[in-house]
């Protein structure tokens, strides 16, 4: 790992390039001689690590209970965030409370925590159902939570079963309208499709059942089931399997949610149309339109101009060096414009929207454009200065960039 | 020397029956070779004929014995360099037939008595190996002399590895192999019966001084090629050279000739001298042909420029080797090559890969055809299948007399085999009571990818196998094409008997299938005879290829796998528009040449 004097000199080297603009916080500007460019994040996370259980094919930053350590942890994350906190616009377009299982967190160090951040247009909390009481709904809404991300998954019981989700059919029901009761009108759930075992009727079942409950939001991932993990190890041959069968579930995910009126905006994200609200979500729109954001917790990456760095994932080691008001360790990863470009490409298409090509023409194949034109899986505008993917593209994004970048 | 004090002879025998050994018990006991200074089998120079326990080039040791110069002039052991072996023994007066006293008689070691009998050689049959616990001397003797017509007390037991009855071998190297006979008086004659190439000093000729004497510095001419040049050295090989200031009538040594180019002295051409030229050349000889070709492709592209020079080397020494380039849309630059045969196509591809260090891509090998389009118009040579002309009107391939020895439990599965690949029942004949001559006409092209193999294991290894071309013969032979998103893969083509098509056309485009991942669109895979489509597979789109989730935790790691996933694609060839991965290629050769 790189240390943290090797990351700072780094950040000295982009400082020194007048054309960039400059990285903050703890990595950041000699205090009182601030830049004349200085560029203020927007979006910023927060990494809640705490778990009751570690579900076999998760693979976040997790600990598992931490009863106890809350307080710690919350105070290590509060002083993170002050070390950056000249980084950070004021206020902030919007913050996430990620993890983990934020809602696991002891509610006192939860609110103690929410009570210290800045106010911000989209304040975003997940939650796993089983938590949702109407006390903890409550408290999210006086602190200012103004939308609840309910990590779902399936609403079929030997499906929550396989994914080890401690949640049953009728609890994640409970969770839904507790948080409307408290009073929620920007809820949005995960679902997964590709679980071991998963039938098409099954995914009828949950897509069905998510619409019953009329979501403003909708996140919808395929299993990915990482090498190594648990779950692989335990489901990977039943997975490759049954990959041929589940070569359309993506399609009807699409299909049933697109005609009930949703949007599909991002390759695994949909959400209602309103006239008066924009429901996408707006902190995970940052990552899409490849804007800075500031990461703090342990394991969170943050990117803020030419730099991507990640927080270490050992939570002991977190706490200690912010304990002792140091950055936590971290690991930088240098990003060149060339790089940046890409990931441009690779993000923005993730979109409904087209992507502006300017800026980007270095790194895309123009042969390969033409190519993908004619297949009728990629789209330019007149001008040729913008590009979207087809309906057919979208469903394959992956390979279709990965085609597009030279 | 004197003729009358000289005897040139050859050794006769199959694979690992101990040719070499005997070789190398010659040269200690005549004491050629200090005992502290022998290798295993010294005169198989190449590493590879020495793994292989074959002998490759031919070369010639000259010993004495009792006063007298033996001339030992070793023969290639492979039916592919049958023209090779015939011109060694045109150089001699005796053989000497080894056969082992375990195996008893091989389909090579009879193919190369028989060449030896149609050039009047005086044999001396010998029974080897008889120390080995599962010799039956007495059997392979009654074999070896009913072969060639001797009473089976006048065979010879030997055990060349212990050295036993070798004296009496060299003794009747004297007295049963007459001497040489040539005209010391007439113009001088000598045949070529071998070449290599000495990076320092050219082509270096081993000949047989038929007649005539010739001398250092006289200029000479090989009569067939026209090529003229001086004997810059002459001498003899015992084994090192030693240089002499001429050979005479009877002979048998080298001529440095400080040509640069061994394709200007083919083995089996008459050397005389501008002196006092002769007015006809030695009988016998022809040009040899590759029957078999194939394509040889670097699997890195960026190798092509060494795979050129390493055949320009191997071809200094290997008159024999043919090669062009050829551009294949599958598999980049390469060279289509042209063999004797196919051991001679995996001594190449060996030395290849062995001695350059080249990573090669060998395509199915086929035969040499001959093509007319339309009744009127003249018959051309194909060399590669991509080449055939669709449509034509005759095509004509390369036929084979097959000979096979086998115990006469097999005879049944020879003949099955052979019925297979288009043969054509000769005749069959019982060489003893256990064991069958079996001789087949057979197309060359059926036996180019894995007859020997088969034959092998339909016999359980008791098989011996030795062929000769017999000419072109007219087919019913079709050119099948592999499409791949409507374009066919020319290093897929092949040229197969209408029979045997479509079963073949189905099998490659089914493996093809499995092989070439799915793309953005439907692709067909085909095979065809001409506008025809005998055998079709679909590899069907791809409904989705997404990276799940992507959010700021995420973005390196999926930024990683794309830029993986587009390396990936650019390794990969285009074909139809299709992106095939090499290694697609490389298995369906591989079921080629596994069939």
């Amino acid at each position: 790992m790189t240390t943290w004097n090797e990351l700072e000199a780094k950040s000295l080297r982009t400082r020194n390039n007048p054309s960039r603009s400059v990285p903050v916080g703890g990595l950041a500007a000699p205090k009182g001689g601030a830049g004349p460019e200085r560029a203020l994040v927007h979006h910023l996370y927060l990494h809640l690590p705490f778990c009751a259980h570690r579900c076999g094919y998760c693979d976040f930053v997790t600990v598992l209970g931490g009863r106890g350590q809350d307080g710690a942890y919350v105070d290590a994350l509060l002083a993170e965030l002050q070390l950056e906190h000249e980084a950070l616009a004021e206020p902030p377009e919007t913050i996430f409370l990620g993890g983990g299982t934020p809602t696991f967190t002891d509610p006192a160090q939860l609110a103690r925590l929410l009570a210290a951040l800045p106010p911000t247009q989209e304040l975003t909390v997940e939650a796993n159902p089983e938590t949702i009481t109407p006390a903890l709904a409550a408290l999210l809404r006086e602190h200012g939570v103004n939308r609840l991300s309910l990590g779902v998954q399936s609403f079929q019981p030997h499906l929550l079963e396989v994914l080890e989700r401690r949640a049953t059919p009728q609890v994640l029901q409970a969770a839904f309208r507790t948080a409307r009761e408290a009073g929620f009108d920007n809820v949005s759930l995960d679902l997964i499709y590709g679980i071991p075992g998963q039938s098409e009727a099954d995914l009828h079942a949950d897509l069905a059942a998510t619409l019953a409950l009329e979501p403003e939001h909708v996140s919808c991932y395929e299993l990915e089931a990482k090498p190594g993990t648990r779950f692989t190890r335990a489901h990977g041959d039943a997975l490759a399997f049954q990959a041929e069968a589940m070569e359309g579930y993506f399609e009807l995910v699409v299909a049933t949610l697109t005609s009930a009126g949703y949007r599909w905006y991002e390759t695994a994200n949909f959400c209602r149309t309103e006239a008066d609200r924009d429901l996408r979500a707006h902190h995970n729109l940052a990552y899409w339109l490849g804007r800075d954001y500031l990461g703090v917790g342990v394991g969170a990456v943050s990117t803020i101009g030419g730099l991507r760095w990640r927080n270490a994932p050992s939570l002991p080691r977190y706490v200690a060096a912010l304990g002792r008001g140091e950055a936590p360790p971290r690991e930088p990863e240098p990003l060149d414009e060339a790089t940046k470009a890409r990931e441009r490409i690779l993000l923005g298409l993730r979109l409904d929207e087209p992507l502006s090509t300017a800026g980007l023409t270095d790194v895309l194949d123009l042969d390969a454009v033409e190519r993908l034109e004619r297949l009728n899986l990629v789209q330019r505008s007149a001008a040729a200065a913008e590009l979207t993917l087809t309906r057919r593209g979208r469903f394959l994004g992956g390979g279709v960039t990965a085609e597009l970048l030279a | 020397m004197d003729q009358a004090h000289i005897r040139n002879f050859s050794i006769i025998a199959h694979i690992d029956h101990g040719k070499s050994t005997l070789a190398d018990r010659i040269l200690q006991l005549t004491d050629t070779v200090a005992d502290r200074d022998m290798k295993e089998q010294l005169l198989d120079s190449m590493d590879l004929e020495r793994e292989r326990g074959i002998t490759i080039k031919a070369q010639a040791v000259r010993v004495l014995w009792k006063g007298q110069q033996l001339n030992l002039i070793d023969t290639p052991g492979h039916v592919d360099f049958t023209y090779e072996v015939s011109r060694s023994l045109q150089a001699c007066e005796g053989a000497l037939l080894v056969v082992d006293a375990a195996q008893g008689i091989e389909a090579q070691t009879l193919a190369n008595a028989y060449l030896a009998i149609e050039n009047d050689l005086e044999i001396v049959p010998i029974v080897n190996k008889i120390d080995l616990p599962q010799a039956d001397p007495d059997g392979a003797a009654a074999e070896v002399a009913q072969l060639v017509g001797v009473d089976h007390g006048d065979v010879l037991r030997i055990s060349a590895k212990t050295g036993e009855g070798v004296d009496a071998v060299l003794d009747a190297v004297v007295d049963r192999i007459p001497p040489p006979s040539g005209d010391l008086g007439a113009p001088a004659r000598a045949l070529v019966f071998d070449s290599s190439y000495d990076q320092y000093r050219g082509v270096v000729a081993f000949v047989r001084v038929v007649d005539g004497c010739f001398a250092t510095h006289d200029p000479l001419r090989a009569m067939a090629q026209r090529t003229r040049f001086e004997a810059e050295e002459l001498g003899f090989l015992s084994p090192e050279r030693r240089p002499v200031p001429m050979l005479q009538a009877g002979e048998v040594g080298y001529v440095i000739t400080g040509l640069k180019d061994v394709s200007k002295l083919r083995v089996g051409d008459t050397l005389t001298s501008e002196r006092r030229p002769a007015a006809e050349p030695l009988p016998g000889y022809k040009e040899v042909k590759p029957m078999v070709f194939a394509g040889l492709f670097p699997t890195d592209s960026d190798e092509y420029p060494e795979l050129r020079d390493a055949l320009e080397r191997l071809k200094l020494n290997d008159a024999a080797l043919f090669y062009e380039p050829e551009t294949s849309q599958a598999l980049g630059f390469g060279f289509r090559c042209g063999f004797l045969g196919l051991l001679h196509m995996e001594i190449v591809r060996e030395r290849l890969e062995r001695e350059f260090d080249l990573d090669l891509l060998v395509t199915a090998p086929n035969v040499a055809y001959r093509v007319r389009e339309r009744p009127d118009s003249e018959w051309i040579e194909v060399h590669n299948p991509a080449d055939m002309p669709r449509e034509h009107e005759a095509v004509e391939e390369p036929y084979i007399k097959a000979s096979v020895i086998v115990p006469k439990e097999y005879v049944g599965a020879v003949m099955e085999l052979c019925n297979e690949r288009r043969g054509r029942f000769d005749h069959l004949e019982y060489l003893s009571e256990e064991r069958v001559h079996l001789i087949y006409e057979l197309p060359l092209g059926e036996i180019v990818l894995d007859f020997y193999d088969q034959l092998k294991s339909r016999t359980r290894g008791y098989a011996s196998f030795d062929y000769d071309l017999s000419g072109f013969r007219e087919g019913t032979l079709v050119r099948v094409d592999v499409l791949v998103g409507g374009e066919p893969v020319d290093a897929l083509s092949l040229i197969i008997h209408r029979e045997f098509a479509y079963e073949r056309g189905k099998l490659l485009v089914e493996r093809l299938r499995k092989e070439i991942p799915r793309q953005f669109f439907d692709v067909p895979i085909q095979a065809a005879i001409g506008a025809r489509v005998i055998a079709r597979e679909t590899v069907k789109a791809k409904r989705k290829d997404v990276l799940a989730k992507c959010y700021g935790g995420d973005i390196s790691r999926k930024r990683k796998l794309l830029e993986k996933q587009k390396k990936g694609k650019k390794r990969m060839k285009q074909v139809g528009g299709v992106e095939v991965p090499q290694e697609a290629f490389l298995a369906v050769l591989n079921l080629e040449s596994d069939r």
